[in-house]
C-alpha cells in the first residue's frame, strides 16, 4: 500500500459497507459508547451486579465476533497460518467480547435500573 | 471509591464534552485540498478502466478549467481482480460488474466510442464513429487485447463446455469457467492450467486458478481422481525468482506437476487434446479440463499509431514510455498508464494504483510549466491465493525485490489467513476508492 492515511482507511471502510451503513454503524457504536459513559457518570459507580452479567456475556461476544468474520469470509479456523493470524483472531475475539460487555452493561443500566435499585 | 466522589462530572458537562469531541473528529477528517492549476488544456484519456477512471477523478481535483475527455465504448466497468473468485464459484458474475458512468466525476466528458486512429504528430484521435478529437495531452489507458484467435482450434463459445475454461475473457466467461472446473473437480482426470508466453495481466492469476481448483476438489474429496499439471511458459513458475521457488515448493506439497516451457498453441476440443510448443518441438497432451489464457497484446489502434516500442516486445505493441514517469519517449505530451504501458512489470490493478499518482504529478507539472520528481518503481502486488481461506501477499518491484507493505507483520511468502481477508474484503473496497481517486 502506498500511503495508508486515515482518509484512505475511511474511504476503504465506506466502500466495504457502503457509505450509509458504515456511518450508521459508526454512529451506533458512538451512541452506545456515549450511553455507557453516561450511565457510568449518572450512577457515579460501577454496579458489580451488572458488571457480572456483562462479564458473563464476554465469551459469547468473542465467539459471535469470530464466527461472524469466519462466515463472512468463507474461512475456517484451519486457515490460521501464522502469528499475525492468531493475533488478528484474538483481536476480533477481544473486540467482540468488550463490545458485547459494554452493550449488555449499558442496556442493563438504562432499562433495568428500577428493578436493580 | 471515595476518590471518585470528589470528581463530580455533571450531565451537562458530559454532553458538552461529547459534542466537542464530535466536532473535533469531523474537522479532523476534512481532506487537505491541493492548490489547483489553472489551464485551458484539452486532455484526452483513452480508456475508462481502472487507470483512466482513477486518473480522471484525480485530474479534475488538480486542474481548474481543463477540458477532460474520456473515451471508452464499453458501458460496463469490470473489476478484473474478481474474475479468479468468480471462476472458483466464490463470487457471482455481478461481483465484478458496474457501469462505467458510476465512477466518472462531473466535469469530465465521456465519449462512448472507441479510438480508431491516433496521430501523435497532428495530436488527434479519430473515433470509430467518425469524430476527431484534438488534444494537448493524451493519456493512453486502453488496457490490452486478449488474442484468443492465436490459439488454433479455440473459440470463446466453447468456454464452460467440454472441460474448457477461460476466466480472463470477462465475468460471464469466468462464471462459465467455474461450470467446467466444477465438473472437473467431480469427474477428475487430467487438468492442464496454461499461461501465455507474452506479457500478461496479473501473472499470479493462472497460479491462483490452479491452487483454488486443487483446494476445492481436495475439500470435496475428489482430488485423488485428478492429475493436475501447471503449464509454465518458461523454466520458472513466477517472474520473481524467490516467489517462483516458493510456488515450486507449494506445488510439490499439493501434487501439482509443473511442466516447464510448455506454451499452448492449438487444441482439438472434440478429441480433448492440446498442443504445446516446447524447446523440443510440439507436444500433444490429452486433457479432461484445460484453462486457456491467450496471448495478450496492445490493441490494434495502438500498434498502428507508432507509439509502441519498435525493438522490445516485438509483436505485442506495448507503448514506448519511460519506466519511471510513464511519459512517452518521443512524444512528451503523451503518457501511458495501466496494462498498455511498455514497462517490465505492472499489469495489475495494484500497479495502476501506484502509476496513476505519478502520471498525475508529471502531467500537472508539465501543464504548470514545472517538473515533478515522483517516480514509479514497478510496484506490483498479488494476493496469491493458495487455497480458499489463505493467500500470500506478494509485493515486488522492477528489481524483483520483495517490497512488503507490512514488513515484520505480514510475511510475504507465508500462506496467511490475513492475506486472504485482504483479498476477500478489503481489495475491492480499496480498488473502488482508487477509482474515485481517494486511495
Amino acid at each position: 500500500m502506498q500511503e495508508l492515511t486515515f482518509g484512505t482507511l475511511i474511504a476503504v471502510f465506506e466502500e466495504i459497507f457502503g457509505q450509509a451503513l458504515f456511518w450508521a454503524m459508526v454512529v451506533v457504536a458512538g451512541l452506545i459508547t456515549l450511553a455507557y459513559l453516561y450511565v457510568l457518570i449518572r450512577d457515579r459507580a460501577v454496579s458489580w451486579h451488572k458488571f457480572l452479567w456483562a462479564q458473563l456475556s464476554m465469551p459469547v461476544g468473542a465467539v459471535l465476533a469470530v464466527w461472524f468474520v469466519l462466515f463472512e469470509t468463507r474461512s475456517s479456523l484451519a486457515d490460521i497460518g501464522g502469528p499475525i493470524d492468531v493475533i488478528l483472531l484474538l483481536a476480533i475475539a477481544v473486540a467482540g467480547a468488550i463490545g458485547l460487555a459494554i452493550l449488555v452493561y449499558t442496556l442493563e443500566s438504562l432499562f433495568l435500573r428500577k428493578s436493580e435499585d | 471509591m471515595t476518590d471518585m466522589k470528589d470528581f463530580r462530572p455533571s450531565r451537562r458537562g458530559f454532553l458538552g464534552l461529547a459534542a466537542g469531541a464530535g466536532a473535533l473528529a469531523a474537522a479532523g477528517t476534512a481532506q487537505e485540498v491541493q492548490a489547483q492549476v489553472a489551464t485551458s488544456a484539452h486532455i484526452v484519456i483513452l480508456g475508462a478502466g481502472a487507470a483512466g477512471t482513477a486518473l480522471a477523478n484525480r485530474l479534475v481535483r488538480r486542474l481548474d478549467g481543463a477540458r477532460i475527455t474520456i473515451v471508452d465504448g464499453r458501458k460496463e466497468h469490470w473489476y478484473q481482480p474478481g474474475f479468479s473468485l468468480i471462476a472458483a464459484g466464490l463470487k457471482a458474475p455481478n461481483y465484478s460488474v458496474s457501469q462505467t458512468t458510476d465512477w466518472l466525476p462531473s466535469g469530465v466528458e465521456l465519449k462512448q466510442d472507441f479510438a480508431a486512429n491516433i496521430d501523435p504528430e497532428a495530436k488527434t484521435v479519430a473515433l470509430q464513429g467518425g469524430e476527431v478529437l484534438s488534444y494537448d495531452y493524451l493519456v493512453v489507458a486502453t488496457g490490452l487485447t486478449l488474442d484468443h484467435a492465436a490459439i488454433e482450434g479455440f473459440d470463446l463459445d466453447l468456454v464452460g463446455k467440454e472441460g474448457i475454461g477461460a476466466l480472463y475473457a470477462g465475468p460471464d466467461y469466468a462464471a462459465k469457467t467455474w461450470q467446467a472446473a466444477q465438473a472437473y473437480t467431480e469427474t477428475g482426470g487430467v487438468g492442464l492450467f496454461t499461461r501465455p508466453v507474452t506479457e500478461m495481466k496479473c501473472a499470479g492469476a493462472p497460479l491462483k486458478h490452479t491452487f483454488l481448483i486443487d483446494d476445492i476438489a481436495r475439500k470435496a474429496g475428489g482430488r485423488s481422481k485428478m492429475d493436475v499439471h501447471y503449464m509454465a511458459q518458461n523454466d520458472t513458475l513466477f517472474g520473481v525468482p524467490i516467489v517462483s521457488e516458493k510456488v515450486r515448493m507449494l506445488f510439490g506439497q499439493r501434487q501439482i506437476t509443473p511442466e516447464y516451457s510448455h506454451v499452448l498453441k492449438a487444441m482439438d476440443p472434440g478429441a480433448k487434446r492440446a498442443t504445446f510448443a516446447t524447446p523440443q518441438g510440439d507436444v500433444e497432451m490429452d486433457y479432461d479440463y484445460i484453462h486457456v489464457i491467450p496471448p495478450q497484446r496492445a490493441p490494434q489502434v495502438i500498434r498502428d499509431s507508432g507509439l509502441s516500442w519498435a525493438d522490445k516486445w516485438v509483436g505485442e505493441g506495448w507503448m514506448e514510455v519511460d519506466m519511471a514517469n510513464l511519459r512517452h519517449l518521443r512524444y512528451p505530451e503523451v503518457f501511458a498508464v495501466g496494462d498498455i504501458a511498455g514497462v517490465p512489470k505492472g499489469k495489475t490493478a495494484a500497479s495502476v494504483k501506484w502509476q496513476v499518482p505519478v502520471v498525475e504529478d508529471h502531467l500537472v507539472a508539465q501543464i504548470a510549466g514545472t517538473t515533478a520528481d515522483s517516480a514509479y518503481d514497478g510496484y506490483t502486488s498479488c494476493p496469491l491465493i493458495t487455497r480458499v481461506g489463505r493467500a500470500m501477499l506478494v509485493e515486488f518491484d522492477y528489481h524483483n525485490n520483495l517490497v512488503p507493505s507490512f514488513p515484520g507483520i505480514i510475511a510475504p511468502l507465508e500462506e496467511l489467513w490475513v492475506s486472504w481477508l485482504m483479498k476477500e474484503i478489503a481489495l475491492k473496497a480499496t480498488y473502488n476508492a482508487m477509482l474515485r481517486g481517494r486511495a
